[in-house]
């Protein structure tokens, strides 16, 4: 099956989705993930890989930690990054996104870093940079409207395995607005890839997709079930826009059916780890005292991410 | 350069000849630092048998290479772990064979991310010449002459004991 993703070797050239990527490409980027974590973690925190490459931060769509880590990804890989604030560019004077790639190309652009509002742009401009032949010049999917955030997926993904070592004993919950989430879709399909026997997702049923089962998914609408013996609980952030809708109540009602307080997450394995994307909601999702508490992850997931992106950023470059 | 020996060498042998070249050193305090993989365990190899109390260094060269705008990035990455402080030490990369010198060059690029050491000299059990870049071996137990076809791999089986084998590629 023809993948955008793949080069005619196999190989990953650009990252758009984790969903039809095969296990031994997630895993050798979390391999990948682990060595440069040890590059952080050095006085001089900076390898040579992408020396004289530039790379094109472009967010269609605001992020404060997702743009930063990605910057400090490319740095420490000594690529020159170029951050590109659309609000205040060309695309809100009516250009395309195509021919503000076009343009971009001409400046020697080598890799460019996309969140947009709409699913499948990052697709969009892999298709067209195989069409103008610049094999040469590769795309991240930095989160494209519902679709896919498939970094966050590898980031998640390096956390769960560094905490716990082998997926194929794991319960994991996804909680929250799932249907919503770029997030709760690249971890299912990571999950599922990497050999997690279980995956649940928790949620009122407004905020949940239809045909997760499908996707080899367990449904539960109640937490207190559906946290029994997890081991790696992953909380949602519940989007404050989507609140607008007739989808939930109102935020303190989701909290006492949904928020995870240290009470619900006693129902989860003694050594179960609570993760979140961020930027969390304190009192909407989760309990401070969970998200500050020794079971909360939230924090490395951070500083793995770099180490997730440096790899994920050399490996399509070197491709 | 000797003509290729039939069968090749022992190289467990020549891990005890190498021990005996350092050992007049040890008086400097050198660390090792073993690249990935087959100098890895060499310098674990050389760890025993000179009886040294410190743990060795391992390097992966895969972000320092300079072929990877044509390779790309070498799908086992494996993370560097240097110990100890190399500020003001004196090193030994050791490394099996020896050929261009560009793995050499990438060891010490990396190393000196770390700091900067006193000196850095090279163990090698091989050397097969040809070389790319003005490096050379400060102890080397074999001097071969191979063809550019022939691959010169250090295996390691089971049981740890580490074996030449001659490959065609």
């Amino acid at each position: 099956m023809y993948n955008p993703q793949l080069n005619q070797d196999g190989e990953l050239t650009h990252l758009l989705s984790i969903e039809g990527l095969p296990q031994r490409i997630l895993t050798q980027i979390l391999d990948t993930a682990e060595s440069f974590m040890e590059v952080s973690a050095r006085d001089v925190k900076k390898v040579p890989l992408l020396r004289g490459k530039s790379v094109f931060n472009l967010f269609f769509e605001n992020s404060t930690r997702t743009r930063t880590t990605f910057e400090i990804a490319a740095k420490r890989l000594s690529a020159d990054v170029i951050n590109l604030d659309i609000n205040k560019s060309s695309a809100s004077k009516g250009e395309t996104l195509l021919d503000t790639i076009d343009n971009l190309v001409a400046m020697h652009a080598n890799l460019f870093v996309v969140r947009h509002a709409s699913s499948g742009a990052p697709y969009l401009i892999a298709e067209h940079l195989q069409r103008i032949g610049r094999n040469d010049v590769h795309v991240v999917n930095a989160g494209d409207g519902r679709h896919a955030h498939p970094t966050q997926g590898l980031l998640d993904m390096y956390t769960i395995r560094h905490y716990k070592k082998d997926f194929t004993q794991l319960r994991v919950a996804i909680v929250g607005d799932i249907l919503h989430s770029r997030v709760a879709r690249s971890d299912i399909h990571a999950l599922t890839t990497l050999g997690v026997p279980e995956v649940r997702a928790i949620g009122p049923e407004t905020l949940l997709p239809k045909h997760l089962d499908k996707l080899g998914v367990h449904v539960f609408h109640d937490m207190a079930e559906g946290l029994k013996d997890c081991d790696v609980v992953i909380m949602l952030r519940l989007q404050n826009e989507r609140m607008n809708g007739a989808l939930l109540p109102s935020a303190g009602e989701y909290f006492r059916h949904y928020g995870l307080t240290p009470q619900k997450l006693a129902l989860a394995k003694p050594d179960a780890i609570v993760m979140h994307p961020g930027p969390m909601n304190r009192g909407v999702e989760i309990h401070s005292a969970v998200a500050d508490g020794p079971q909360a992850v939230i924090l490395p997931q951070v500083t793995f991410g770099i180490a997730v992106r440096m790899a994920v950023m050399s490996i399509v470059a070197g491709n | 350069m000797s003509p290729l020996a039939n069968p090749l060498p022992d190289a467990e042998a020549q891990c005890r000849q190498l021990a005996d070249l350092i050992r007049p050193y040890l008086h400097r305090n050198p660390a090792l630092i073993g690249i990935y993989s087959g100098g890895a365990w060499i310098a674990e190899r050389l760890k025993e048998l000179l009886d040294l109390p410190e743990e060795i260094g391992l390097i992966d060269v895969s972000f320092y290479r300079d072929d990877f705008a044509e390779k790309g990035l070498h799908p086992q990455v494996k993370p560097t772990d240097i110990p100890f402080e190399i500020e003001g030490r004196h090193l030994i990369l050791v490394d099996d064979v020896l050929y261009t010198g560009r793995t050499t060059r990438a060891a010490m690029n990396e190393l000196f991310d770390y700091g900067r050491p006193a000196s850095v000299s090279m163990a090698v059990l091989a050397d097969r010449g040809r070389r790319e870049l003005p490096i050379g071996a400060t102890y080397c137990v074999w001097d071969i002459d191979l063809s550019d076809g022939q691959n010169l791999v250090l295996s390691r089986d089971d049981d740890g004991q580490l074996a030449w084998r001659l490959e065609n590629v």
